[in-house]
């Protein structure tokens, strides 16, 4: 593999593993405060990427679809936490997997009546469709980059706010000790409202930003489901900096695996995850 | 965050007497002539088939407290083994065929078990999910494994006894009573586990696995050998799949076929085989009468999982079980 090849395996190793990660980090997020397990998570990214090719249909614009698809993200994580899971933090870890599955059941049916069950195609923006050079044949797409951007900005703003501004410090404080974080006078049903919906909000971006590179299609989020679950079992459940580390680290092995060794491409992820859970049953940076 | 709590474990006589007169009716099904009657013959054999599935589970999420979301991979393996030990112009024999079918379904358990059985609660439940996902794109993404199209089984398994071919699979109403049959007696054996020292201790392992070890279990031993007895069993279920339909595909080793069943153990009951039976049943009728009703069946049956979880958290026996006991008062 030459130079100019190797990097661009590298790139979409990186970009592949940014946007695992946002889907990750809520993921295990939503775990780590609220204690729960959400199997629907796959299918908020497929909501995202519908919401995005519908969106880019009326608006004729991505970025507009991306800030509006974002808003009735959060209003839709908000809504499901009021009337759902809140009922469910207390529940046993089973109970949440049902539950969750039965929402998989209802959001591809739902957006089976919504936007029919054909496989899309979005636009990549004119602004942004055209590739950097590397050698005479090789070149990069403009739009992979600008994806990665987005990532590493959106995981910069994640780590800001939950390590530097007050309401990250009464999350943190809401997933160390629940009764003492309310007895203090912190509302942690607002909390965990707002951590949700931030939650459902990255999946929802993460399939949005996806969509012009890749096709949108039903089913498409329990693929993505599965890698986000080996993310953060290698990662360590709870953490988001392990969730960061894991899932570049799934991006790597998983480009590289294609082009090295396609026989198992398809494996080699998972033999990363039983690799690390030898050794490291709890995940790399279990908290 | 606590262990599933199992339930009934010393079976109350209500729901012994579901239990036998469901066998009754089982077994005196066949002889009711009744039109269109082979479809519902190969209906409720699709049905007991997966009672014994759900069984298989239900050994290690009611009994020892292990969620797997990944029990499908091992339903599937064994479709997988008849698939490919059928030759392709003569059926196998069943005596050997169900045995390696099993076994290799175990074998892969034991092997999957190693990794995940070190794992606890929710943990457990990704790494079971992620480990049978792995097994799916095995086969799902491997042209010479069958692919996405699955693979046909050629024969039906020969079940003769040294020439005498009094069971004859190719016969529906046979196939089903041998169903009926395994599906007793894998319940019978369940049973009897259950109030074993191994079945003690894998319920002691729910309970308190702490405690168990401080007392002096091997529990990973036990958890491990559990997880390969369920992975065994299942493959006894998947291979009797393989042989009714006579086709393998990938999707029964998918990620949807385990929540199914972890979806039936909670309907019926956990932690007493019978919840096991009954979830197999009423699931799949719901189903069914779902798909039946509209072609937006999923929105139903999503809904229809909901509102079990949020009302019917002890399942469908619990329900029974509360009616009971409240008239025994009374």
């Amino acid at each position: 593999m030459d130079f100019a090849n190797f990097l661009i395996q590298l790139l979409n190793s990186l970009q592949y593993g940014l946007l695992l990660f946002m889907l990750a980090a809520g993921l295990t997020l939503i775990f780590g405060i609220m204690g729960v397990v959400n199997l629907a998570h796959g299918s908020f990214y497929m909501l995202g990427a519908y919401l995005a090719w519908f969106l880019v249909g009326q608006l004729d614009s991505l970025v507009l679809a991306i800030v509006l698809g974002t808003v009735i993200a959060v209003a839709l994580g908000w809504l499901l936490e009021w009337s759902l899971f809140r009922h469910f933090y207390h529940r046993d870890h089973l109970d949440q997997v049902l539950l969750t599955f039965g929402l998989i059941y209802i959001f591809e049916e739902v957006r089976s009546i919504l936007w029919g069950d054909d496989v899309h195609a979005v636009q990549v923006p004119e602004v942004l469709n055209w590739s950097i050079p590397l050698t005479d044949n090789l070149s990069y797409p403009v739009y992979r980059l600008v994806m990665s951007g987005v990532c590493i900005a959106l995981a910069l703003g994640l780590y800001l706010l939950i390590s530097k501004t007050r309401l990250g410090m009464k999350i943190r404080a809401g997933a160390f000790n629940r009764e003492m974080t309310e007895s203090l006078g912190i509302n942690i049903r607002l909390i965990h409202g707002v951590v949700f919906a931030l939650g459902v909000a990255l999946a929802a971006i993460a399939g949005m930003i996806a969509s012009p590179i890749a096709s949108v299609y039903p089913g498409m989020g329990s693929s993505v489901l599965i890698m986000c679950f080996v993310v953060v079992v290698i990662g360590g459940i709870g953490s988001v900096r392990g969730a960061l580390v894991a899932a570049l680290l799934v991006g790597l092995v998983d480009t590289f695996g294609k082009v090295l060794v396609p026989q198992i491409a398809g494996m080699a992820v998972y033999m990363l995850m039983a690799l690390v859970l030898l050794y490291k049953p709890e995940g790399l940076f279990k908290q | 965050m606590s262990s599933p709590k199992a339930q009934l474990e010393k079976l109350p006589r209500s729901i012994q007497a579901i239990l036998v007169l469901g066998a009754i009716a089982l077994a005196a099904f066949p002889l009711i002539p009744l039109t269109g009657g082979e479809f519902y013959l190969q209906m409720l054999s699709q049905m007991m088939i997966l009672a014994i599935f759900a069984m298989s589970l239900d050994l290690l999420q009611g009994v020892s407290g292990l969620v797997s979301l990944g029990h499908a991979a091992y339903f599937g393996l064994a479709g997988y083994a008849l698939a490919f030990l059928t030759p392709a112009d003569t059926p196998i024999s069943l005596w050997w065929a169900l045995p390696a079918s099993a076994l290799g379904a175990g074998l892969a358990a034991l092997i999957i078990g190693f990794f995940v059985v070190r794992t606890h609660g929710i943990y457990f439940i990704m790494v079971t999910m992620a480990f049978a996902q792995m097994v799916f794109f095995l086969f799902f993404d491997n042209k010479a494994l069958g692919g996405s199209d699955g693979v046909y089984v050629n024969f039906r398994p020969d079940a003769s006894v040294f020439g005498w071919a009094g069971i004859d699979l190719e016969n529906k109403t046979t196939f089903y009573y041998f169903t009926l049959l395994l599906l007793v007696l894998v319940y019978a054996f369940l049973r009897r586990l259950l109030f074993s020292p191994f079945g003690r201790v894998l319920a002691g392992i729910r309970v308190n696995e702490h405690r168990m070890r401080a007392v002096g279990y091997g529990t990973f031993g036990y958890k491990l050998a559990a997880f390969t007895l369920a992975g065994a069993l299942a493959g006894v279920a998947g291979f009797l799949w393989a042989a009714q339909t006579g086709y393998v595909n990938p999707e029964l080793m998918g990620f949807h076929m385990s929540a199914h069943a972890i979806m039936m153990v909670i309907l019926g009951g956990m932690g007493n085989f019978a919840g096991a039976i009954v979830g197999a049943f009423a699931f799949e009728y719901v189903m069914h009468f779902f798909k039946d009703l509209t072609k937006h069946w999923q929105l139903l049956m999503g809904t229809f999982i909901v509102l079990v979880v949020v009302f019917a958290p002890r399942g469908l026996l619990g329900l029974v079980e509360r009616f009971s006991s409240k008239r025994g008062k009374a």
